[in-house]
């Protein structure tokens, strides 16, 4: 109880409240600009907040996180645009609902689960308090090393189809982080006799290029879309009434999204992804995801609100950040000297117990102003593509500039710009650069801390904890390359006249007369080439 | 095709294989530079100490992955198309190109006055030439000086040309705009 009363004293005071409300509208108004998403955002204002208290700054950032989600659902339901990238998989049933006429009903929806995914991750997180508080200080370098390889396997694997190539910019993600003078003998690395190389890449200055400038290049080499908003009838209130329906893909998708959240590595679209599926295998009705379906909607909506609070946990407990927009928040801590891990739930346990609440109450006052506000914040969706580039491009010039009013800075912001630019026209993932830049550089140290200590390889992992991590590891590796080897398909390099060609010479291959006997023609039925050989 | 399947990325294919055969030279290069770029040294306890460790580490996981990317990809040769891409990776140079302008102008001529003029001129370039959108772009910029130095107080250093401004107005300038 006196931890609870002096977690409402950190909070109780006008500029933490402050914070809080700005952050929480403010999120929901950038999810609800198709465009700019809580990365930008965050990574924009992230110096300003190297000016205020911890648990101001952190309030400011973490209302961001945790509204733009729910703001981001209003354009992915309503003009088929998610407003954050996590709100893909709502345009699957949202838009169709709109498209009906139903797309009051579809916001409610939304809303509600979201509150509902939110809510969830904070109790769960503040149930899950007593027992991290006792576990977090079994972490010592090996773990916190094992806990950051998890990590970057995870973010890795989590990149299906995209593996080898999500391998390689984590792989980019260390390497950039280990330019500069290394601070156990004092070499340089990689700083090509560059005077400015020396103190190597700044994170915040990476993360501005790769999320801020590059959305802004990508915004300013767009065209214009024409925003037709849709009648729609219903009472934005039913979704609660239509949720309690549902408890059981609720349940199931809140929890997708906490156990993904608390994953290092994994994050919302894994989450969100997960609980899509598993609802579409629970559902009477699997045949309507896809085409308007609430179970569709619930699903991923609460599994993706689910997820900021959850992943907190790794960050406050390991200070092993799961995913970019927590490394962007491991910056705060370190500016701040309050140094998230074991520590901090030892000797900081209020000011854990006041992030949580501050999470609890950002979930009421999102869903309270979404509830007043929806009418005008839809028209947010109309602000044109290339004008919103160029109010991204100025803001991110305050982000960058004000780290160290170095012109050098924005040129290194720039090129990752570009870099990010090309990423995201390829549609490659940019998460594992800077995954891989964080949690390379924690690796790094914990690993030669931890190396100091063991004298043979056995005693890494002897410890309970070091060994629990150390078999999942090995269990994620042989199962990814027990899928591989599963999945393997020799690639096929014809060009598409030569595998036509190939086709037809298979289908009249044998062929003696015109007609087929009957038999013939049911084989080929069944293969699908039915409509040939009459 | 799989329900899964259909909800999983894609890469684009045009451009894809310049990408990966860029990074593939990149990560060759670089690993050619390993040893004049990292040292070995001989006082180090253990492995985990040597200061190369981690940059090997780092481009022997790129040199796999970009390797199995090429390895894996439908067509290894660049086409038209994949030109095409390269051409449009060069669009934003333009806009590079304005901030970098800007960034160069501010410490001269102010915040605030470039702020607002950046804004304007790209706003029309952007091809928003109506009255009202130069202004909302005015105002935004306004916004953003007032929001970030007036009030968060970022640090941005106040401009050489304000220097000439009289004693009264200079400090406020410098400091708020």
């Amino acid at each position: 109880m006196d931890l609870f009363l002096s977690a409402i004293d950190v909070l109780a005071r006008w500029d933490v409240a402050l914070a809080l409300f700005v952050g929480a509208i403010g999120g929901v108004a950038i999810g609800a600009i198709p465009g700019v998403g809580p990365a930008v955002a965050i990574a924009i204002l992230l110096p300003a907040t190297f000016s205020m208290d911890p648990i101001v700054g952190l309030t400011l950032l973490l209302g961001i996180y945790g509204s733009s989600m729910f703001g981001g659902a209003i354009p992915a339901i309503l003009i088929n645009t998610p407003g954050t990238a996590v709100n893909a998989l709502t345009t699957y049933d949202g838009f169709p609902m709109t498209q009906r006429g139903e797309g009051r009903r579809a916001l409610s929806l939304a809303y509600s689960s979201s509150f509902l995914g939110g809510i969830f991750s904070v109790l769960c997180l503040i149930l899950l308090s007593p027992v991290l508080a006792r576990i977090a200080p079994m972490f010592g370098s090996r773990e916190i090393f094992l806990a950051a390889l998890l990590g970057i396997i995870l973010v890795v694997v989590a990149h299906r189809g995209q593996m080898a190539v999500a391998a390689a910019l984590a792989g980019f993600g260390i390497l950039i982080g280990t330019v500069g003078l290394e601070p156990a003998a004092y070499t340089r690395r990689f700083t090509f006799g560059q005077s400015w190389l020396a103190s190597g890449f700044d994170l915040i200055v990476v993360v501005l290029g790769l999320f801020a400038l590059s959305q802004a290049f990508l915004l300013l080499t767009m065209d214009d879309e024409k925003i037709r908003l849709p009648r729609s009838r219903g009472s934005i209130l039913q979704g609660f009434r239509e949720l309690a329906r549902h408890p059981r893909v609720a349940g199931v998708s809140a929890s997708f999204g906490v156990l993904m959240g608390m994953i290092p590595g994994v994050g919302e679209f894994t989450a969100q992804f997960m609980s899509y599926t598993s609802a579409r295998k629970l559902s009477k009705t699997p045949e309507a995801f896809g085409h308007g379906s609430s179970e569709g909607l619930i699903a991923s909506e609460t599994a993706n609100n689910a997820v900021p609070a959850a992943a907190m946990i790794p960050l406050l407990a390991l200070g092993i950040p799961g995913e970019a927009l927590t490394a962007m928040m491991l910056s705060v801590f370190y500016v701040h000297n309050v140094v998230p891990g074991p520590g901090l739930f030892q000797n900081d346990m209020d000011f854990v117990v006041a992030l949580y609440l501050a999470l609890l109450a950002l979930n009421v006052i999102v869903l309270v102003f979404l509830l007043v506000s929806t009418g005008w914040l839809v028209h947010l969706t109309r602000i044109p593509n290339r004008f919103l580039g160029m109010c991204i491009m100025l803001l991110s010039f305050v982000g960058i500039y004000s780290i160290r009013n170095s012109a050098v800075d924005c040129i290194i912001a720039a090129v990752f710009g570009l870099l990010g630019y090309v990423l995201k026209r390829l549609n490659l993932p940019i998460v594992p650069i800077i995954l891989g830049m964080v949690l390379g550089g924690i690796m790094e140290v914990k690993f030669r801390a931890a190396m100091a200590r063991v004298r043979t390889p056995w005693e890494f992992i002897e410890r309970p904890i070091a060994m629990l991590l150390f078999v999942v590891i090995v269990l994620i590796v042989l199962s990814t390359a027990w899928r591989v080897w599963r999945e393997w398909a020799p690639v096929d390099r014809r060009s598409p006249q030569k595998k036509a060609a190939r086709a037809f010479v298979g289908r009249i291959r044998g062929r003696t007369t015109r007609h087929f006997e009957n038999r013939l023609k049911r084989q080929r039925r069944t293969r699908f080439y039915d409509h040939m050989g009459s | 095709m799989d329900f899964g399947d259909s909800l999983q990325t894609r890469t684009r294919t045009s451009g894809q294989v310049i990408f990966v055969l860029a990074g593939l030279v990149a990560t060759l290069f670089l690993l050619s530079q390993l040893t004049g770029q990292t040292e070995w040294s001989d006082r180090a306890r253990n492995i985990a100490s040597q200061p190369r460790l981690w940059p090997a580490v780092a481009l022997i996981v790129m040199l796999a992955g970009f390797g199995a990317q090429f390895w894996r990809l439908r067509r290894r040769r660049p086409n038209l198309l994949d030109r095409l891409e390269m051409r449009r990776w060069a669009e934003p140079v333009e806009y590079l190109l304005w901030f970098m302008a800007f960034v160069l102008a501010v410490p001269v001529l102010g915040f605030l006055p470039m702020s607002i003029v950046f804004a304007c001129t790209l706003t029309w370039r952007l091809g928003y030439r109506t009255r009202g959108m130069l202004g909302l772009a005015a105002a935004f910029a306004l916004g953003v000086v007032i929001l970030f130095k007036g009030f968060l107080g970022v640090n941005i250093p106040g401009a050489a040309i304000y220097q000439a401004l009289p004693d009264g107005l200079r400090g406020f300038f410098l400091t708020y705009l």
